[in-house]
């Protein structure tokens, strides 16, 4: 099932001359209102007459995260302010946030991207979609909502947080389609367990989780307690929100990027050489129909590989593969680059283990040491203290055989590790505090 | 025969093993008697009391690991080398013993151990057949 069968199935050649004709036609309209963009392309010495083919793209400069910060709030905006229609900014953790603008034709593109996204995750017209992502400044709760009503399905605009209110709406609803993030579904599931509803027994078919890394393994977690089929959905404020790719419920096996609107780059993040087909590496984005705030090869700081093989749906636009972390995420723990999803993945392959775990890093006589704390559930639980030590030395040889890292288990008990009802905090780094 | 045992999972935290006896308490469960296996990071508390679902059940709610174990108690002769003589019959039957601990109470003039074994209805054939006295659940949740 398509959205937009003739662009979804593009033969890649006419997809190709597509995307040139759009980079092109972004590159000239940034020259002229960006004096971001005017300046660095100068710089760089392209013009956008001189871009003949897409691998000119790799003459063109980066953008950074930092680029957007020190642009704040406006000065990326390639339209003057009457034409947007919209502003949405992401959550800084650190200082001002990012912030990025929608022209009417803007919102247009990404409801569609976002009603091809739920098509390609298996939701039709008749849904009921329970869309648990944030709504405000984040794109994701937005986002989701004008993809599901430009598709035609009904949408619950829950928000986040909540959970009592959000389990009771689901099931009096008859919600058939969740969105948000996957670990608060586990969280969800949890708690309407906790009131005696198993999730199993609600309407849901489908759920489509992203904002934040997850592994196969927490996906056959999710699938087992909440019946349904989970995708992955990828997305980033700055480049659009919710819908830049997304995995079809046909295959599972990588996230189509919607490359009419896109071109995706794997990089190496320290050498910024472009990597071939099924390397790991940092995902880059150009943005060339964005009418708002188009971006030059943003550097997304999220580690991924490109595939460029046919998909069993049909769809003709590349696949990434599921986010193994954020460039960002990385640890480095006595110089091995370890992704907290590495760890997950080992977590979840042991018989028993819940993916709820944190890993604290600290530096002790300078010396790095990693601990991963892992809950006991009933599933995990051994009368006998030497099943129980095997377990830990179990996960421990695991960790230092796959990752090269030595590490400390610590079992601890049920949900003595926080929950978030969004965002999992997985990583507790106390190596830079004073 | 066995005896039902609750095991419970708990962190080497401050508090933790009076917060569980204080939750059994409030529930009116009776511990008979107690048991901390423990390591730097975590113990096992075991427990045998005279309500054993009702003690899994409050345990549970307040979010504790709960498990159930079948274990053996067995009365242990009151003169030198009884505890010898019962592990040397198991022995010679080639049955584990997984732990072991005393319990509480005295059963008349004899002291009463409490075994896990690895296999539990084994145990109690090879124990009966050489006539010790192995005690049933009902008699020691009530002692
Ligand atoms: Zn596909």
């Amino acid at each position: 099932m398509f959205f937009n069968e003739e662009f979804e199935t593009l033969p890649r050649e006419a997809l190709e001359a597509l995307q040139l004709k759009r980079l092109k036609a972004m590159v000239a309209r940034v020259e002229k209102s960006v004096p971001f963009y005017k300046d660095a392309l100068a710089k760089a010495g392209v013009t956008s007459d001189s871009i003949k083919t897409l691998a000119d793209l790799q003459r063109l400069p980066f953008t950074y995260k930092q680029d957007m910060r020190d642009s704040y709030p406006y000065n990326l905006f390639a339209v003057p302010m009457e034409d947007i229609v919209r502003i949405h900014a992401s959550s800084g953790t650190t200082g001002k946030p990012t912030v990025v603008g929608y022209t009417r034709k803007d919102i247009e593109t990404w409801s569609e991207l976002m009603a091809r996204s739920f098509v390609a995750a298996g939701v039709h017209k008749g849904d009921i979609i329970h869309n648990s992502y944030g709504y405000g400044l984040f794109t994701g709760g937005l986002g989701a909502h004008y993809g599901a009503e430009r598709l035609g399905a009904s949408v619950i605009p829950m928000s986040g947080g909540n959970t009592k209110k959000q389990i009771m709406i689901m099931q009096d609803f008859g919600s058939t389609v969740l969105t948000c993030t996957p670990s608060y579904s586990l969280f969800m599931a949890e708690a309407a367990r906790e009131e005696g509803i198993d999730f199993r027994d609600l309407k849901l078919r489908v759920g489509i989780f992203g904002a934040e890394p997850w592994s196969e393994e927490m996906r056959r977690d999710i699938e087992g307690k909440l019946n349904l089929s989970a995708v992955d959905i990828y997305g980033l404020s700055e480049i659009m929100g919710p819908g830049v790719a997304i995995e079809c419920c046909e295959a599972k096996k990588g996230l189509h990027v919607w490359e009419d609107h896109f071109i995706p780059e794997i990089i190496n993040p320290e050498t910024c050489e472009v990597l071939p087909e099924g390397q790991m590496g940092e995902l880059v984005i150009t943005t060339i129909t964005k009418e708002g705030i188009p971006l030059i090869r943003y550097r997304t700081r999220d580690i991924t590989s490109i595939t460029y093989e046919p998909c069993v749906c049909g769809r003709t636009h590349a696949r990434i593969a599921r986010m193994s972390g954020r460039s960002d995420d990385m640890l480095i723990i006595r110089g091995v680059n370890v992704f907290p999803s590495q760890i997950e993945a080992i977590l979840m392959g042991v018989e028993g283990v819940e993916p709820h775990y944190v890993l604290i890093v600290e530096r002790k006589d300078n010396l790095d040491t990693l601990e991963v704390q892992v809950e006991v559930g009933e599933n995990l639980f051994s009368d006998e203290i030497k099943h129980l030590q095997a377990l830990s030395a179990k996960i421990e040889k695991q960790i230092k055989e796959m990752l090269g890292v030595t590490c400390r288990v610590r079992l601890v008990e049920p949900k003595s590790i926080t929950r978030s009802e969004g965002k999992a905090k997985r990583v507790i780094d106390n190596r830079n505090k004073a | 025969m066995h005896v039902e045992q609750i095991s419970i999972f708990i962190e080497n935290k401050f508090g933790r093993l009076a917060e569980v006896t204080r939750i059994l308490g409030d529930a009116g469960v009776n511990i008979r008697t107690l048991s901390l296996a423990d390591t730097s990071d975590f113990g096992i508390l075991r427990l045998i009391v005279n309500d054993t679902e009702k003690a899994r059940t409050v345990l549970k709610e307040r979010g504790f690991t709960v498990s159930k174990t079948e274990v053996v108690a067995v009365e242990i002769p009151d003169r030198p080398g009884g505890l010898a003589d019962i592990l040397q019959v198991l022995d010679a039957d080639g049955i584990n013993v997984e732990y072991m601990y005393a319990f509480v109470e005295r059963c008349g003039e004899n002291a009463v151990m409490i075994f896990r074994f690895d296999e539990t209805q084994k145990a109690i054939a090879t124990l009966t057949g050489k006539s010790f006295n192995v005690l049933p659940g009902e008699r020691l949740y009530s002692m």
